[in-house]
């Protein structure tokens, strides 16, 4: 006979403010079953618990319904008062109150309606509630840090000296990311390959960490804990463990036209190549789609000819290798939108009018023009650079509605750039706000405008357009009651907007995880859960999730290790009991499973196996499902697929299913 | 002067994408119909879709049935099957003289909670303009019980 | 396949020449447009700035009669015409109460049906695939192709290709033996309706866009909008006070310049009428390319 205590949160106001909760403690007592109701100001906390507790002992209640917040919320917490009362966790249920109605709709009989009918539905599907016990597995050791850039580098190399295995897959032939193409970075102006080549050397050198460059993750299968990853190490054409880094091959490669992805764009490299002079690990690889011996069936071969040590092999194929893996960091990083994007801004049909990246470029020293800023059409050094922030962020019409975050900062550095290797130019910069709120952030802004001379319009650019052999940089000052400004420029720097890599979307498949229409990776909890995933023991680092700047990435790539350290401090990690049975029972019967294994065909995890059931003479009598336990991760598709329902999903059973519709539409009182 | 006809929407969701996107349009405060009970599932891969006609038999008018965007199913592949299942069984309620428009069968992210307020905005009007669903219950079972099942059976022995 | 045509007010007045000009090069392509019986005017912006049912039921009415007399597509060669009738024709199909109201008004039907054609498309599609054999002269000039607004924006509603740069009346130049240059005021505004109440708003845009259009080297500009033709040719004598040195670059109807390279005579076309003389761009007409 059960015994269903029911208690209902006010959650402060957030709950009691549109539903009337004593009608619905009270209302719901008088449900059949319910032994107990209650309402109270805060459920979740202490002496909330401890009211739940002391009831569930009191009344010798059999399990609980929770009216409140979400059970993504607090499932866990009131489980665990279950627990402590003495009944199993499993007899505890959350009736979504608070989310899914008194934050959607206004103080009204039909809300507190609503809520009541949440409840009873929860309440009948506790009376058909059935002891669950925790499963234990076991967790791999190792974490998967997908991408090279600042993120993967520091959530690596946590994850590493905490004394876990570490694999690295960076799809580039050099780790490093973005970071390793800024000149310079705010606020301090240190120079970013100096802070970041140590970190790279530490990850390459690192005992703990085995790092794969120029390779994809193929696919991801498993659970947290348990993820099989197939990598792919696409065909470098160099051995490797030949290869010295003599750099002879690319110096000698005739095929030198190719675009610099590096340099974004604005100088050449050769088909074998290295990125930069610093790349990590600092050996070529052949760019196959761009090399003559691959493209014009086996000319050239130059570099092979002239390689000291043989380390050239046109033959290699790409290899997939197999790992087991307990956790995954996702550092993918992020994209800038190019000029050529900007109807209003000649459809990137002026070479001079550039994107934050490429200026970044020609002011490092590193860079295609040695840290001087010359104009890319003429090499000349332009004497009126206007930089134009916001180009395309917060635009609704440009379908990108967000605030890029880092560009307000990179902008005043860039002016900042410019006019300390130009001390007579003049840099202009159209703005609409400066959001510079990080530590030392404003001041610096204000260095640019008060000790550099940077000119700052409040105002938008509606269009430039060349003419003779000047950027005509069409915008307003808002300032000064909207007055027309047109400045003739040598050089237009446009802050594009951060976007998500091209492929996002296809790595976020790959790993299940969720993300937003911009293909930024979703975060479990915006406020709560910034560098989890819906997908447990994946979780992220960087600027895939959302544009931020480097102190805010290496924050987060911290935050991601600890949650995998956490993941691997156990021996074994309990999971959730939410898995399908098949039923079994006493001879002759022994289960209703006809063995028609539609449920192994749809099941994602190969959770499904074929059981032997035979009789004592141990003649085969049928070939059964069973479930692995381990691997089910509880979806239920096999459920629905039974077609005589002889397998059924443990906390989401067809009882209990049916039993929440019935419930809900039978009211039996208004 | 009758009351205007509200009507009973029970919405089969998935816990990873549409439950967490229902959770989203109530941590942003959208507001929307009250109309919506949601049922939640792990996956929409679970539904069993004679859990419907169960829902319909006991006064539902409408129904949503919701879950991940193809491609992003946390459990891979169950929405696919959600999504074949729900092709057939809409064929054979069409063929039976079902009002198929009665259910809408749609994905909602977890990043999508002011769809889910559209969605449930959207099905509330339609059904609500539909009338409530009254065929069901006034199907005339008398007559079937009366039938001799068992004469039938013997004479075909 | 029928093609309906709306001259529109302009077209029948001080726009005259490009309806001449228009009907002219289609009678040489044996294209046959049928005017709409008994079409109004489609209250330009007089209309929208005062009542948006007035704005939308004049332009419908014109729909309704073209559907009457059973047209599947009309070209609308005024560029404010077309935007208005583009305009309302979205309105009737995207909202059944507005449509069925403006049905009332009108006390005919509306459907919103026809397929409205931007003069771009209605050469396009209907005089590109023939005019091959019909032209015969090379027009042999620089000229700077000059769009306007309302051939321009709202950009879905236009439908060209590049809307801030646009390509689709080079694509007719070129065709007719011109060279099109690549220059900055393709779409800039001339002054449009301020012709008569602020003619010194007008000299100042439309001066700016002659300017950049003779710097670059252009020998004609052509347009495909009567409000254009008429404050760049028109206010010549304002546009020049505002320059440094005034010009006498001639200003051109584009079904003009396509009629030339089709042996049309420059009466036939309206050439004559115009207040900058185009004299010297007719002269070039069949020369050998320079």
């Amino acid at each position: 006979m059960a015994r269903i205590g029911v208690f209902i949160c006010h959650c402060g106001e957030n709950i009691s403010a549109t539903v009337d909760v004593e009608k619905v403690a009270r209302l719901a007592g008088k449900l059949s079953g319910v032994a107990y109701s209650v309402d109270y100001k805060y459920m979740c906390s202490d002496p909330g618990q401890t009211l739940i507790v002391d009831a569930i002992k009191e009344h010798k209640l059999t399990g609980i319904v929770v009216g409140a917040c979400s059970p993504r919320m607090h499932e866990g917490t009131f489980r665990k008062a279950a627990e402590k009362a003495g009944i199993n966790p499993y007899f505890c249920e959350m009736a979504n109150i608070r989310e899914h109605c008194s934050w959607v709709h206004p103080k009204s009989d039909e809300t507190t309606r609503k809520a009541l009918d949440i409840v009873r539905t929860m309440v009948e599907k506790v009376k058909n509630d059935t002891a669950l016990f925790p499963i234990k597995v076991p967790v791999t050791k190792t974490a998967l840090v997908i991408g090279g850039g600042i993120a993967g580098i520091q959530a690596a190399l946590d994850i590493a000296n905490a004394g876990h295995q570490v694999i690295m897959v960076e799809k580039t032939p050099s780790i490093g990311g973005h970071m390793s193409q800024l000149s310079e970075t705010f606020p301090t102006l240190d120079c970013s390959q100096c802070i970041l080549t140590p970190r790279m050397v530490e990850v390459a050198q690192h005992p703990n960490i085995t790092l794969h460059t120029f390779a994809e993750v193929e696919n991801v299968s498993g659970f947290i804990g348990n993820f099989d990853v197939n990598i792919r190490l696409k065909a470098k054409s160099v051995d490797f463990s030949k290869c010295t880094g003599c750099g002879s091959c690319w110096q000698k490669c005739p095929a030198k036209k190719i675009p610099d992805e590096f340099n974004a764009g604005m100088s050449f490299r050769t088909a074998i190549y290295t990125p930069f002079p610093q790349a990590v690990p600092n050996k070529p690889v052949i760019d196959r789609a761009n090399c003559t011996w691959f493209t014009k069936g086996g000319k050239c071969g130059i570099c092979a000819k002239i390689c000291p040590t043989g380390a050239i092999d046109y033959t290699v194929q790409d290899e997939i290798i197999n790992v087991k893996v307990g956790a995954i960091v996702t550092a993918t990083g992020f994209d800038i939108k190019h000029s050529d994007f900007f109807p209003e801004y000649g459809y990137g049909k002026h070479p001079d009018i550039i994107d934050g990246l490429q200026f970044e470029r020609l002011a490092s020293a590193s860079g295609p023009t040695g840290g001087e800023i010359r104009r890319p059409s003429d090499g000349k050094v332009p004497e009126t650079v206007v930089f134009l922030a916001c180009a395309g962020s917060r635009d609704k019409a440009k379908g990108i509605e967000y605030c890029s975050k880092i560009c307000c900062m990179y902008t005043a550095k860039h002016a900042m750039l410019y006019k300390h290797k130009n001390h007579h130019g003049k840099a202009h910069v159209f703005y609409m706000d400066i959001r510079s709120a990080g530590k030392s952030y404003d001041e610096f802004v204000r260095r640019a405008i008060e000790e550099d001379d940077v000119n700052y319009i409040r105002g938008r650019v509606s269009r430039i357009y060349e003419k003779n052999g000047k950027l005509m940089v069409v915008g307003v000052d808002t300032l000064l009651n909207a007055k027309p400004v047109t400045i003739e420029a040598d050089m237009v720097v446009l802050a594009t907007a951060v976007i998500a890599n091209e492929d996002a979307e296809s790595v976020a498949q790959k790993l299940h995880i969720s993300y937003d229409k911009h293909k930024f990776f979703a975060e479990a909890h915006p406020k709560l859960k910034p560098v989890e995933t819906n997908t447990a023991g994946i979780t992220l680092a960087g600027a895939c999730q959302s544009a931020k700047d480097i102190p805010e990435t290496v924050a987060q790539a911290s935050a991601a290790a600890a949650k995998t350290i956490i993941l691997f401090s156990g021996s074994e990690m309990t999971r959730e009991p939410v898995v399908a049975t098949v039923n079994r029972s006493a001879a002759p019967v022994f289960t209703t499973c006809t063995g028609c294994f539609l449920c192994q065909e749809v099941c994602p995890y190969q959770a499904i196996e074929r059981e032997e059931i035979r009789d004592r003479a141990g003649n085969l009598l049928m070939n059964a499902a069973k479930v692995n336990a381990g691997l089910c991760q509880g979806c239920g598709t096999c459920v629905a697929m039974c077609r005589n329902k002889s397998i059924d999903l443990q906390g989401f059973s067809n009882q209990q299913m049916l039993s929440e519709v019935m419930g809900l539409l039978n009211a039996p009182f208004e | 002067m009758a009351e205007t006809f509200e009507p009973k929407i029970v919405a089969f969701v998935c816990n990873w994408c549409t439950y967490a996107g229902a959770d989203l349009a109530g941590t942003s405060r959208t507001k929307y119909a009250t109309n919506v009970r949601i049922i939640r599932f792990p996956c929409t891969g679970r539904i069993d879709f004679m859990l419907l006609i169960k829902a319909f038999q006991n006064g539902a008018d409408g129904i949503i049935v919701s879950g991940c965007h193809p491609n992003d199913c946390h459990y891979t592949s169950g929405n696919f099957h959600a999504r074949r299942r729900w092709m057939v069984f809409k064929s054979l309620l069409d063929f039976m003289g079902f009002p198929t428009d009665r259910i809408t069968f749609s994905w909602v992210s977890a990043a999508e909670g002011k769809k889910w307020a559209e969605l449930v905005n959207e099905t509330t009007d339609s059904v609500r303009a539909l009338g409530p669903f009254t065929e069901y219950k006034n199907l005339d079972f008398t007559q079937f019980n009366q039938i001799d099942h068992e004469g039938i059976a013997e004479k075909s022995r | 396949m029928r093609v309906g045509y709306y001259p529109g007010c302009s077209l029948q007045g001080s726009g005259r020449e490009y309806s001449e000009s228009l009907l002219a090069v289609a009678e040489k392509c044996g294209i046959v447009l049928e005017e709409i019986n008994d079409w109004n005017c489609c209250g330009a912006s007089a209309a929208h700035s005062l009542n948006h049912d007035l704005s939308v039921a004049l332009p419908a009415r014109t729909l309704a009669l073209a559907e009457k007399q059973g047209l599947e597509q009309i070209l609308v060669p005024c560029a404010a015409c077309f935007s208005r009738l583009a305009t309302a024709q979205q309105e009737l199909v995207s909202s059944e109460p507005m449509r069925s109201k403006i049905s009332d008004y009108l006390e005919m039907p509306v459907k919103g049906s026809a397929r409205i054609l931007t003069v771009f498309e209605f050469l396009q599609e209907h005089i590109f695939p023939v005019a091959d054999q019909y032209i015969v002269n090379k027009l042999n000039h620089k000229t700077a192709c000059y769009y306007g607004c309302l051939l321009s924006r709202p950009k879905d509603l236009t439908r060209l290709e590049y809307p801030e740069d646009p390509m689709e009346m080079e694509a007719v130049m070129e065709k007719a033996g011109a060279t099109p240059i690549d220059w900055a005021f393709k779409t800039e505004c001339c002054g449009a309706g301020l012709s008569v109440s602020r003619t010194d708003i007008v000299a100042k845009l439309s001066a700016k866009i002659v300017e950049d259009a003779v710097s670059r080297g252009a020998e004609s500009i052509v347009v495909a909008c009567p409000m254009c033709q008429m404050n760049l040719d028109l206010r010549r004598k304002e546009i020049n006070k505002q320059m440094d040195q005034g010009s006498d670059i001639p200003v051109m109807f584009v079904t003009q310049a396509l009629g030339l390279s089709m042996g049309l005579s420059a009466d036939k076309l309206g050439l004559n009428r115009h207040f900058v003389s185009t004299g010297k761009v007719v002269s070039c007409v069949g020369r050998k390319e320079v």
